[in-house]
């Protein structure tokens, strides 16, 4: 039965989370967009006392129970548009497992689950990353260089390579006890196949640290380079099996990494539909307070410009937020979803730049001036068809599933 | 509870009318658009699957209740195999519905039970206007309330079957609002323009110009009701039905993407290609939530649903232009030509900016 009320349980989480965006995150937006690098620690333990509070050890929705519906992914969802909806940059200081534990949620064997992610239920926060980004290759992610060999000796994974653009990187290594999910191959001539993620720990001798970008937007986000050199992992820190199955084209290795996708990439768009929704809602405000309200129901033929830009804004904005939690829906009850999950992250981050180039475009000078947030939101809005696939790659994706194509059919 | 998943029941109803859609409607849909008319068997073959009935309650001779949502979901299927078809089954109930949702008691009774107990018949509305700035809240024929009488004047466009039909529903301004009004053929004053009006596409479907020059109508035939629920019904309708065309757009463009050779390889297997494909396809699923959202929001009573349907149909708008224009360029050459849908598609793709008030679920 089709329905669009949010469910009950997800609504009073929204209101609570709605209180520490409103009260956590906005007033802090300014200053930390323009301290770069600084972390926002209130927040930071705040949400991790919070998450404590509520039984939980990360956001991520655990296996819970078995009868009746499941909403994790949803609840996920509306959670983070909400925490974007504050600020998309500080959201991504929000501890207690983002990628990294979906990587290990999505491929880990319950070991594995209990021993990476128990830390996230500890008495400080604790955050985690995800290394996929290499400086020779992006979205070309079967390009990696990065590799795991095994010591039988000491049963150990022996890693080297070089990754970049590690959201949170910093804070998982160095300033918690968290850890990183870093995708390396085990046989470089099985190509994708051969691909594996690997937990590397906070204070993994060879794992260092090597640089803070400078950002567009998200400043409030670290971004690394990490570099791996002989660094050593335990046997059981590889995530699925080690063993390399050539046999079928479309492999276990890659398929690991793609099943993990279908889960983060409307999350990633719910965070783009946060951003949206903040900037629609100022630009309306601003505009209000200008004497300008918006006439729906009009046809376009009477509209003013501005009104027709607004009417589009929200028709953008509310297609995409039903796309996102379409996917997230397919997501909690075991369908299926990776030609939705590819189309919301496409829209929503097709949205969120339209919605927050046009606001500063109205606004003008105001919009485009430091005093308000209609700026940064521009900025931080860029990311989103970017990371976790740019909007071509998931193109790519769409394309391939509604026409029936293999990746080497279309490339 | 979130959920985006039709009901059983919905399903079945989506299956059946896209059965009737695909053997049906999509073969008749040449021709009739050539010739100028859909065989009236063909119309009666869909209006028998019972869409209106299942809005009529029992108490009026249908066998349901309304939903908009479900209606909607027919009404999806229908456009997607040919527009011209959906429209013309559903025009009974461009006088049935606002009689359902804004008539009083005597006119439910009077006029419900034999449109549903017949065979289809051409009821119809007038309700758009020959004007470039047409508002349907804001509209140019004009209602004056005169000793007990209401005074008709104004002109009307796009009013399908207006020479068939022996009772139709005319919208005009009472003061400030939009009302609907019951006019039989012949009553004095009200003119159907003989020769039926052109248009760029449905032409399989007769449209007149009704010109109404001081038509009285009596007290009992005002629709007391408000108009704001009949109007949303149609920008739901007419939203519905441009998912269903952009889908048929889209599949057919698809289709013939992957099966046509260009350089040694599929044109599908082209990015710029496969990239129009993907960005149609996310196009058409996000403006299908939003319509069902507003279908939905209709049938739970929302305080925003009137909200909710401008945008969808605002978006509808756009979206459907969108996806069949670029059916026709993925086909190229062979999409400007007339063997081929698209172009019909892409003719009603524009169409959809002014079919408010063509539709109505």
């Amino acid at each position: 039965m089709i329905d669009f009320e949010i469910p009950e349980k997800i609504a009073g989480t929204r209101l609570v989370v709605e209180t520490v965006a409103v009260n956590m995150m906005r007033p802090v937006s300014r200053y930390f967009d323009e301290h770069e690098h600084e972390i926002p620690w209130d927040y930071i333990n705040f949400m991790h006392t919070a998450t404590k509070a509520m039984g939980g050890a990360s956001m991520a929705p655990g296996e819970g129970k078995k009868e009746g519906p499941r909403f994790g992914f949803q609840r996920l969802a509306v959670m983070v548009e909400m925490l974007s909806w504050g600020d998309a940059g500080i959201y991504l200081d929000t501890p207690g497992g983002m990628l990294g534990s979906a990587a290990v949620s999505a491929t880990g064997t319950p070991e594995q689950k209990e021993r990476f992610l128990k830390r996230f239920r500890g008495e400080t926060p604790v955050f985690d990353a995800m290394c996929m980004t290499e400086p020779q290759c992006g979205s070309d992610t079967s390009a990696i260089r990065t590799t795991g060999v095994l010591d039988k000796e000491k049963n150990e994974w022996v890693l080297n390579g070089e990754k970049i653009f590690v959201t949170a990187g910093h804070k998982a290594m160095l300033d918690s006890e968290g850890f990183i999910v870093v995708w390396a191959t085990i046989d470089a001539s099985a190509g994708r196949a051969g691909m594996r993620p690997f937990v590397v720990e906070a204070k993994t001798p060879g794992c260092q640290v090597t640089n803070m970008e400078h950002k567009l937007g998200i400043r409030a986000s670290d971004t690394v380079s990490i570099v791996l050199t002989d660094c050593r992992v335990p046997f059981d820190n590889i995530l699925g099996s080690p063993e390399v199955v050539t046999t079928d084209k479309a492999t276990t290795g890659f398929k690991g990494a793609m099943a993990t996708f279908d889960a983060t990439r409307p999350i990633v768009a719910a965070q783009a539909i946060g951003l949206a929704r903040a900037t629609l809602e100022l630009l309306k405000e601003m505009l209000a307070e200008r004497g300008v309200t918006i006439r729906y129901g009009l046809p376009r033929q009477k509209l003013t410009s501005i009104e027709k830009d607004v009417i589009d804004m929200e028709i953008l904005l509310r297609s995409a937020w039903w796309l996102v939690l379409k996917a997230v829906w397919m997501m909690d009850n075991g369908k299926p979803n990776s030609l939705e999950s590819s189309m919301s992250k496409v829209r929503a981050g097709d949205v969120v730049n339209r919605i927050t180039q046009k606001a500063v475009e109205i606004m003008g000078p105001l919009g485009y001036s430091r005093e308000y947030l209609l700026e940064k939101w521009f900025r931080d809005a860029k990311i989103s068809d970017i990371y976790e696939g740019t909007g071509q790659i998931n193109r790519l994706v769409v394309a391939r599933q509604i026409l029936g194509y293999r990746s080497s059919e279309l490339r | 509870m979130y959920s985006f998943e039709p009901s059983d029941e919905q399903k079945l109803l989506i299956e059946t009318a896209r059965r009737y859609s695909v053997s049906d409607l999509r073969k008749a849909a040449h021709d009739a658009e050539e010739k100028k008319e859909l065989p009236l068997t063909l119309i009666n073959k869909g209006w028998e699957l019972g869409i209106l009935h299942a809005s009529i309650p029992e108490a009026y001779g249908g066998f349901g209740e309304r939903s908009t949502l479900t209606s909607a979901l027919a009404a999806e299927e229908f456009a997607y195999g040919d527009l011209a078809g959906a429209l013309a089954i559903g025009t009974p109930s461009l006088f049935a519905l606002p009689i359902l949702l804004a008539g009083s008691e005597a006119q439910k009774k009077q006029y419900l039970p034999p449109i549903i107990a017949s065979d289809w018949k051409p009821y119809t509305a007038a309700l758009i206007e020959p004007a470039f700035d047409f508002d349907p809240n804001d509209l140019k024929t004009i209602a004056k309330a005169e000793g007990g009488e209401y005074i008709l004047t104004g002109e009307k466009a796009f009013v399908p079957f207006a020479a068939q039909a022996e009772v139709m529903i005319v919208f005009a301004k009472l003061k400030k609002e939009t009302k609907g009004f019951i006019v039989p053929k012949g009553a004095a004053g009200l003119r159907v323009q003989e020769e039926r009006e052109k248009y760029m596409g449905l032409n399989a479907i007769p449209f007149y110009k009704v010109t109404l020059d001081g038509v009285k109508v009596s007290k009992s035939d005002l629709l007391p009701g408000d108009f704001a629920p009949l109007l949303d019904a149609s920008r739901v309708a007419i939203a519905a039905m441009a998912v269903g065309v952009a889908k048929a757009a889209f599949e057919y463009a698809r289709d013939y993407a992957r099966e046509r050779d260009v350089f040694g390889v599929k044109v599908a297997q082209k990015q710029a290609i496969a990239f129009m494909l993907a960005e149609m396809a996310t196009e058409i699923e996000a403006i299908r939530l939003l319509v069902w959202e507003a279908a939905w929001a209709i049938d739970n009573n929302k305080e925003d649903a009137s909200q909710k349907a401008y945008l969808a149909v605002t978006g509808a708008i756009d979206m459907v232009m969108m996806v069949t224009d670029r059916a026709v360029q993925i086909l190229g050459g062979h999409g400007y030509i007339r063997d081929h849908p698209v172009e019909l598609w892409m003719r009603n793709g524009r169409g959809f900016a002014t079919f408010t008030g063509l539709a109505m679920v």
